[in-house]
């Protein structure tokens, strides 16, 4: 089988270098939660089985010109959006130069003004309309930019969902809503959460655009979110996507799934990681080969080693910042 | 200096600062089109158009969470929910997110929009037009709370509001919206600062502090003690986060004698908090305990008038609790 140039308008370049965030992700998750369980860190939300729909998303955005709107379990969509393992890494460890937060926020808080990352919050589901006003002021500014707003199959049950959904299609902002549905809020399974067919089915309510993709097919995402930018950029409004994945770690570190679901269920999902899946699909295609996959682990490997060196050696929040920011004076 | 009604003023100064600036823009329920169900932002949409003054959907949490994302990207957002008692669907985009941003992102982003809310009753608005909700949100920090209670005070204090860089819930006497009348300046003469209380009548016996539709409650009673002898000196927050403690505990030093008089409930009122810190800080020039002149605690100000009458507070019952306190 010969090799392709491109695959569906995606080059070898770009599709490695989403397949290398993928990895860091990876890689920096096992370490954090190793380090967890070594009492070093303090909490940690895994993004495990999410990489490859996060990163698929975010590779076909604008990091720079677009905004972000992540949630808690966005760590490779974070990655995806410019935060270096490193950054990450004071983030967990909450040190001083965690950018998004100075040590403040939980991991997984992302922010990041020069970036576009909009500061978020641990409030499920709060994100929604704020991204429909930020998605209003783009629409006002004309200048082609969009807002990305992503959350979990628990957070459309809030009430902030359907009123984001509905303003922004109204005023058809440009927003991609992206529901990254693994089908488990904590404990409660999608069949006690989700009424009806599905979170995609629910946009035909506001007249937009609603997409169901599987979440580890890095071709399917990548394409349901260009043709939801793409719309959003010629002015046309909102898209709902959910993109279907699995939640192959406990909702947190104090968490364990393992007490309330299935065990063969769970040994099943184990089996359809969607990282080694598309290590195997980059392989078949001929894209990548197993000394350049050994090659790039190693990099992979050393640099979540040296950020958390540096990460854990960098200096704590100074006490005395403890009343700073709370007014624009102070 | 024009003469004017509390709405007037409120709606004199969204003109000017929207003229002003370009990014400060309206936006809530009825806002345009009707020009609000007080007429406080009437003729702002034929003036500055359907974007700039915003008709939203009823929904007040998504009211603030768009105000939130316009601030983000750099407006200065007026928000208008339609009753202070409708704010609660709001509360946790601006609990959670509006006033926690620029603390939770220590320093790299900041969210300066003001939230408006027609606030308090004595309109026969019973149960869920009537509430004072100040107390709420004087618990947040990260944002600062403005009741004001003269067409001048709420002029210049929305002014400054709107450009202040921080987020403001700006709650409006609606009782007074049109019975308090008064001049008013124009443009840059109208600005106050936030934070400054009001000395409203100088009095020598007992301090009473007060704030937006008590302090022309309190200067009546104040009136009548004066001709019993009673020197009552008269003090309007205006702001109430943050509050001027050094203003009451000026007065407090003066009287020794300080009354807190507010229309919300009495248990965890924002009165128990000015209190509270001025019997902390003021204790050693105390001749009598502070006193709370509240509403009784019940849900809410019932629909009946006799009802009604009996929730308020009224120049009697100030009076009254003024005298005691000066008889203590």
């Amino acid at each position: 089988m010969s090799t392709p140039a491109e695959l569906d308008g995606l080059t070898r370049e770009r599709v490695l270098w989403a397949y290398g965030i993928v990895l860091r992700a990876r890689y920096l998750d096992d370490r954090r939660f190793i380090l967890n369980r070594a009492g070093k860190l303090a909490f940690i939300i895994s993004p495990r089985g999410h990489e490859v729909a996060q990163v698929a998303a975010i590779t076909a955005l604008q990091p720079g010109r677009d905004r972000f709107c992540l949630y808690y379990r966005d760590f490779a969509a974070a990655l995806a959006c410019g935060f270096t393992p490193e950054e990450l890494m004071l983030s967990a460890f909450a040190r001083a130069a965690d950018p998004s937060s100075g040590g403040r926020q939980t991991p997984g808080n992302f922010g990041s003004r020069r970036r576009g990352i909009i500061i978020g919050s641990s409030a499920v589901g709060t994100q929604i309309p704020k991204a429909a006003g930020i998605g209003l002021a783009l629409k006002w500014r004309a200048e082609g930019a969009l807002c990305y707003v992503s959350f979990g199959e628990g957070a459309t049950s809030q009430g902030d969902f359907h009123e984001g959904l509905n303003f922004a299609a109204l005023h058809h902002c440009p927003v991609i809503f992206l529901c990254e549905n693994n089908h488990w809020a904590i404990s409660v399974p999608e069949a006690r959460q989700v009424a009806g067919p599905g979170v995609a089915a629910r946009a035909a309510a506001y007249g937009i655009p609603g997409v169901a993709v599987a979440g580890d097919d890095f071709l399917a995402v990548h394409a349901a979110v260009r043709a939801a930018a793409e719309r959003a950029r010629r002015g046309e409004g909102p898209t709902l996507i959910e993109a279907r994945v699995l939640r192959l770690q406990s909702h947190s570190t104090d968490d364990d799934q393992r007490a309330y679901r299935d065990p063969a269920e769970l040994e099943a999902e184990a089996a359809l990681d969607p990282v080694p899946r598309m290590r195997a699909w980059l392989l078949a295609v001929g894209w990548l080969t197993e000394p350049d996959d050994a090659r790039f682990q190693e990099e992979v490997a050393r640099e979540v080693e040296a950020a958390t060196v540096a990460a854990e050696a960098a200096p704590e929040p100074d006490p005395s910042t403890l009343t700073r920011h709370v007014y624009a004076d102070g | 200096m024009a003469d004017r009604t509390l709405v007037q003023a409120i709606r004199d100064a969204l003109l000017e600062e929207m003229d002003r600036d370009v990014r400060v823009c309206v936006l809530g329920q009825d806002v345009g089109l009707k020009g609000g169900v007080f007429k406080a932002t009437e003729g702002l949409q034929p003036r500055f158009g359907p974007d700039r003054v915003l008709d939203t959907p009823l929904a007040e949490s998504s009211i603030a969470a768009v105000a939130q994302g316009l601030a983000l990207e750099g407006y200065r957002p007026v928000a208008e929910m339609q009753f202070a008692d409708y704010i609660f669907p709001a509360f946790n985009q601006i609990v959670n997110e509006i006033a926690k941003v620029r603390y939770r992102s220590n320093g790299d982003f900041s969210c300066p929009l003001v939230i408006r809310a027609p606030t308090g009753g004595g309109v026969r608005g019973a149960l869920y037009h009537s509430q004072s909700v100040e107390a709420y949100f004087c618990h947040v920090p990260g944002l600062k709370v403005v009741l004001p209670s003269t067409p001048a005070d709420a002029k210049g204090l929305l002014k400054a509001a709107i450009r202040d860089p921080d987020p403001v819930i700006f709650l409006e006497p609606k009782k007074l919206y049109r019975a308090a009348r008064g001049p008013v300046a124009d443009g840059e003469g109208a600005l106050l600062p936030l934070g400054k209380a009001a000395v409203v009548k100088e009095g020598a016996t007992v301090s009473a502090i007060t704030y937006g539709y008590l302090r022309a409650v309190t200067q009546e009673a104040a009136v009548r003690l004066e001709a019993e002898g009673i020197s009552v000196e008269v003090i309007d927050l205006r702001t109430l986060r943050p509050w001027d403690q050094s203003a009451c505990l000026q007065s407090l030093e003066k009287t020794g004698r300080v009354a807190v008089i507010y229309e919300a409930n009495r248990t965890g009122g924002f009165g128990a908090e000015v209190a509270a810190e001025l019997a902390e800080r003021g204790f050693a020039h105390l001749d009598a305990p502070v006193t709370r002149v509240a509403s009784p605690d019940v849900p809410a100000m019932p629909f009946s008038a006799a009802l009604e009458h009996a929730f308020m507070l009224n120049t009697d019952k100030v009076a009254a609790a003024l005298r005691r306190l000066a008889e203590y």
